[in-house]
């Protein structure tokens, strides 16, 4: 495993004055799991952000698959396949959990002008995302309102949606972020039955669920990467200890 | 011919002047509280109606407008506090709705008050002559009291938005809306005034035109369109984008009028070219937007950058 | 005013929305049905009370239905406000007129032109409106509107503000059908009957569940690789030529055309038909227009500053309920979500 997929370079995004990611390099290898962490305010979720095409980068490249895919949309680095989730859960209230996920199956499966057929039956496009909602666990909320979904079960919905693009890296902002011990430990067990069929990057406070997950870790402060390494070795750097964990450890 | 252009210019400048003074309020109301008003032209039309009322009262164009200023001041304060207040935190078609409403509302007022029929006012003694501004170009001397009471104005505002906390304010709320109610800053007030201020501005207009124009229910309508146009055009919440965009299509709006079908006579036969010239002048200022936001979608001075 | 929106009624579109085995409530189903029912019964009405005007304000109120079941397309179901949608009745009503007046009766030719003709507007202010969001796009339909409305009142040659009269209605294959006032009503039962079910499919292919998906969270819908845009014009577009249909039937039926068909005003007022009946729900828009129509009537009737009365029921509406008058048409239709 030593296929870089996602390889960035000098990666940066002002603000104005403020430099919110600043010369940021990455390498994330296929197949691992690789987890940013890093204060608040570090300028993670621009990453992501700039990484998923939502933002448009200052400077700096992003190789995916060793394609430049610096210049793309979002659409256009899903269809490569790469897919994201949100921070704040975002997904489509008013649709069925199915439907959900169906959208994302359609959205790679041929032209969606289509105008005639109902695409609620399209039994290939419902498989598919059931067997995306099996994967996360989901199998039997189908048939419910997403809105209706407890927060982890919409986190978990989340995964299933980014999982049904077709993706072959995961970007996933926080996907711990305001779940129960339960819920959370649901999740962690979902993303590491990921691990070597995706590529996950990972942003997450939950520092447990990084250590015990990571194959990678990557620190972010004040937009730049201050180490990265294997976790252990992250764990153990005086940069890191002095600007990250230690403030962990007297909290 | 050279004495006739500078002549509709000049027209097309008093025309843009107007469009800004309520195209000024209208784009902060646009910008700052991110409400769709459609009712602002109908403050337009009660500026006029107000004026030919007090001016026909007191038998003097002057007082009737001094008057009129405060009470459509008056009635745009009463509008925020009754009605738009509400409407801040509403989704946008709840606010079209309930402004569509409004102009029904107000329209309808007007016709029971003054009748269907439009009124004139008599112009002023005092500016019924005109200038001789060079050579044998003569201009009536009221569109230039227009011209200079515009500016004016256009100056007093530009030296608010720029020079004072309260345009320091509007200028941040454009662009920041939250950060400016984060700092603790009286937002309702803010926008009660913003709103008399535009009401004001936009009677003061109608107020204005009532002795050259006549002052009829349907006028607010009219210009609350172009208002829309000039707004697009120069970007929403952008004070100075309005003045640029206003006088822009003042003057392609009078000269298309007045010279197009000119301009065609070169390509076709009279006939043809005084048809075709009747049919497209009127459409010239949209086709200038449609330009505009092709080029730029989001005007020609954008306010707010980043998140758009 | 909108007790008159039949709280019976009952959601429609959630069988859209629901899971597909999941089977609406049989009200839901029926009410089409109902509706269409009985809006074939009214010539029975006209007949008993000899009163033939009842099948002319039921003809108008079918064919506004039409309009706003087409707005209703872009706004209900892709959140895009337009306020300029009357123009494109004023684009149908025109290719019936200026067609007419070259000596081209046939009304399948008319409305061929009309359908091009508000297709291609709808594509190129579409493709400048839909760059734009929220309060910018609604004030640029407006100017488009407008735009189009200018256009009409400077034409002189077919009228200008004057609007021109048409000798009789259109023709199909030569023979003068439409002329009898009944025949003229089923056949526009039958055109928006068809509109109606063409809707239903269009909502529910995947063309509709995209152009719903982005109403309810773009970011999404791009986050799952659909680029919006393509399909909010698609939808424009769609939208455009429906209400242009509309015009070449409401030219027909009043066997005259003028400017006035596509002032701003009826476009706002087509907005408040789709949400008096139910913005994003397959009959609301049905339901909204034939109220409105039947409201314009009475308060017509009652006296002519009756625009007075349906201002102040706008605004209060819209004050009066927390969730503006959306939220009000769906507590009258029973609380259903959609």
């Amino acid at each position: 495993m030593s296929d870089v997929l996602l390889k960035v370079e000098g990666l940066r995004k002002n603000f104005g004055a403020l430099k919110v990611t600043d010369n940021v390099d990455l390498a994330v290898e296929a197949g691992e799991i690789h987890a940013l962490i890093g204060p608040n305010g570090a300028g993670k979720t621009t990453l992501i952000h700039q990484l998923s095409g939502n933002l448009k980068s200052d400077f700096g490249k992003i190789f995916f698959d060793g394609r430049d895919i610096s210049p793309l949309s979002m659409q256009n680095r899903v269809h490569l396949g790469l897919a994201r989730s949100f921070q704040i859960t975002s997904i489509l209230d008013g649709f069925s959990v199915l439907e959900n996920v169906a959208m994302a199956v359609q959205a790679r499966s041929g032209s969606s002008f289509r105008f005639f057929r109902n695409a609620s039956r399209e039994d290939d496009i419902n498989a598919q995302a059931s067997a995306a909602l099996a994967r996360v666990q989901l199998a039997d909320r189908a048939h419910r309102r997403a809105g209706s979904l407890s927060h982890g079960e919409k986190r978990q919905l989340e995964i299933a949606i980014a999982l049904a693009t077709g993706a072959r890296l995961l970007l996933l902002d926080e996907p711990l972020a305001g779940t129960g011990h339960e819920e959370s430990a649901v999740l962690v067990d979902l993303m590491r039955s990921l691990r070597g069929s995706h590529t996950l990057v990972l942003i997450e406070h939950d520092m447990d669920a990084v250590f015990s997950l990571a194959d990678h870790v990557s620190v972010l402060v004040y937009g730049r990467v201050i180490a990265s390494g294997e976790p252990a070795a992250v764990r153990a750097h005086p940069d890191v200890r002095a600007a990250y964990l230690g403030e962990e450890e007297i909290a | 011919m050279l004495n006739l252009f500078l002549l509709q210019s000049l027209n097309g400048i008093q025309f843009g002047i107007l469009l800004f003074l309520v195209a000024a309020g209208l784009t902060l109301i646009f910008g700052v509280m991110d409400l769709i008003n459609l009712a602002h032209g109908v403050l337009y039309m009660i500026g006029a109606y107000l004026t030919a009322a007090f001016a026909a009262m007191t038998g003097s164009f002057a007082y009737g407008i001094l008057i009129a200023l405060p009470a459509t001041l008056a009635i745009g304060i009463a509008l925020e506090v009754l009605v738009f207040r509400r409407l801040y935190d509403r989704s946008h078609l709840d606010q079209v709705l309930a402004t569509f409403g409004l102009i029904l509302i107000l329209n309808e007022t007007v016709k029971i008050i003054w009748g269907s029929a439009p009124l004139s006012v008599p112009m002023p003694e005092a500016f019924s002559g005109s200038i001789q501004l060079m050579g044998n170009l003569r201009y009536p001397t009221f569109r230039i009291l227009i011209i200079a009471a515009g500016l004016a104005t256009a100056l007093g505002l530009y030296f608010m938005v720029n020079h004072t906390r309260l345009g320091m304010l509007l200028r941040a709320g454009a662009t920041h809306g939250a950060m400016v109610s984060a700092l603790g800053v009286n937002i309702r007030r803010l926008f009660m005034i913003v709103f008399g201020l535009g009401a004001m501005l936009a009677g003061f207009a109608g107020g204005m035109v009532a002795p050259i124009l006549s002052v009829d229910p349907g006028m607010g309508d009219s210009i609350l369109i172009l208002t829309f146009v000039v707004i697009v055009i120069g970007g929403v919440g952008s004070v100075r984008g309005a003045f640029v965009a206003a006088i822009l299509v003042g003057l392609v709006d009078t000269l298309g009028r007045s010279f197009g079908p000119m301009l065609l006579r070169n390509l076709l036969d009279p006939a043809a070219a005084a048809q075709m010239g009747r049919t497209l002048a009127p459409m010239l200022v949209y086709i200038l937007m449609a330009a505009v936001l092709y080029l730029r979608p989001t005007g020609l001075f954008p306010m707010g950058g980043g998140t758009r | 005013m909108s007790e008159a929106a039949t709280p019976s009624l009952g959601p429609v579109s959630s069988s859209v929305i629901d899971a597909p085995h999941v089977r609406p409530p049989l009200l839901a189903q029926s009410a089409p049905w109902l509706i269409f029912g009985l809006f074939a019964a009214v010539p029975l009405l006209a007949l008993a009370t000899g009163d033939s005007f009842i099948l002319v304000v039921a003809t108008r109120m079918l064919i506004f239905a039409l309009a706003a079941l087409s707005l209703n397309l872009i706004m209900g179901y892709g959140a895009l406000v337009s306020f300029g949608h009357a123009a494109y009745i004023g684009i149908g009503a025109y290719a019936v007129g200026i067609l007419s007046s070259y000596g081209i009766n046939d009304l399948l030719l008319q409305i061929a032109a009309a359908l091009a003709a508000s297709g291609l507007f709808a594509l190129v202010t579409g493709y400048l409106s839909l760059r734009t969001s929220g309060v910018y796009f609604i004030m640029i339909t407006l100017a488009f509107g407008q735009m189009a409305f200018f256009f009409m009142v400077s034409l002189s040659a077919f009228g200008g503000d004057d609007g021109i009269s048409l000798s009789g209605r259109s023709t199909l294959f030569g023979a003068d059908l439409l002329r009898s006032n009944l025949v003229l009503f089923y056949g526009v039962l039958g055109v928006l009957a068809a509109a109606f079910l063409l809707m239903r499919m269009l909502v529910a292919s995947r063309f509709g569940r995209v152009l719903r998906g982005t109403r309810d969270n773009p970011t999404r819908m791009r986050a799952i690789g659909f680029s919006p845009f393509s399909f909010q014009l698609t939808a424009y577009v769609i939208a455009g030529m429906i209400a242009a249909l509309a015009g070449v039937l409401l030219a027909n039926q009043v066997q005259f055309v003028s400017p006035a068909y596509m002032t701003w005003a009826r476009s706002g007022e087509l907005i408040v038909m789709v949400v008096l009946g139910g913005m994003g729900t397959l009959l609301g828009p049905i339901i909204g227009a034939t109220v409105f129509i039947l409201l314009e009537d009475v308060l017509a009737h009652f006296s002519e500053h009756w625009k007075l009365g349906l201002g102040l029921i706008l605004v209060l509406v819209v004050l009066g309920s927390r969730d503006g008058m959306s939220g009000l048409a769906r507590r009258l239709r029973g609380g259903s979500d959609v």
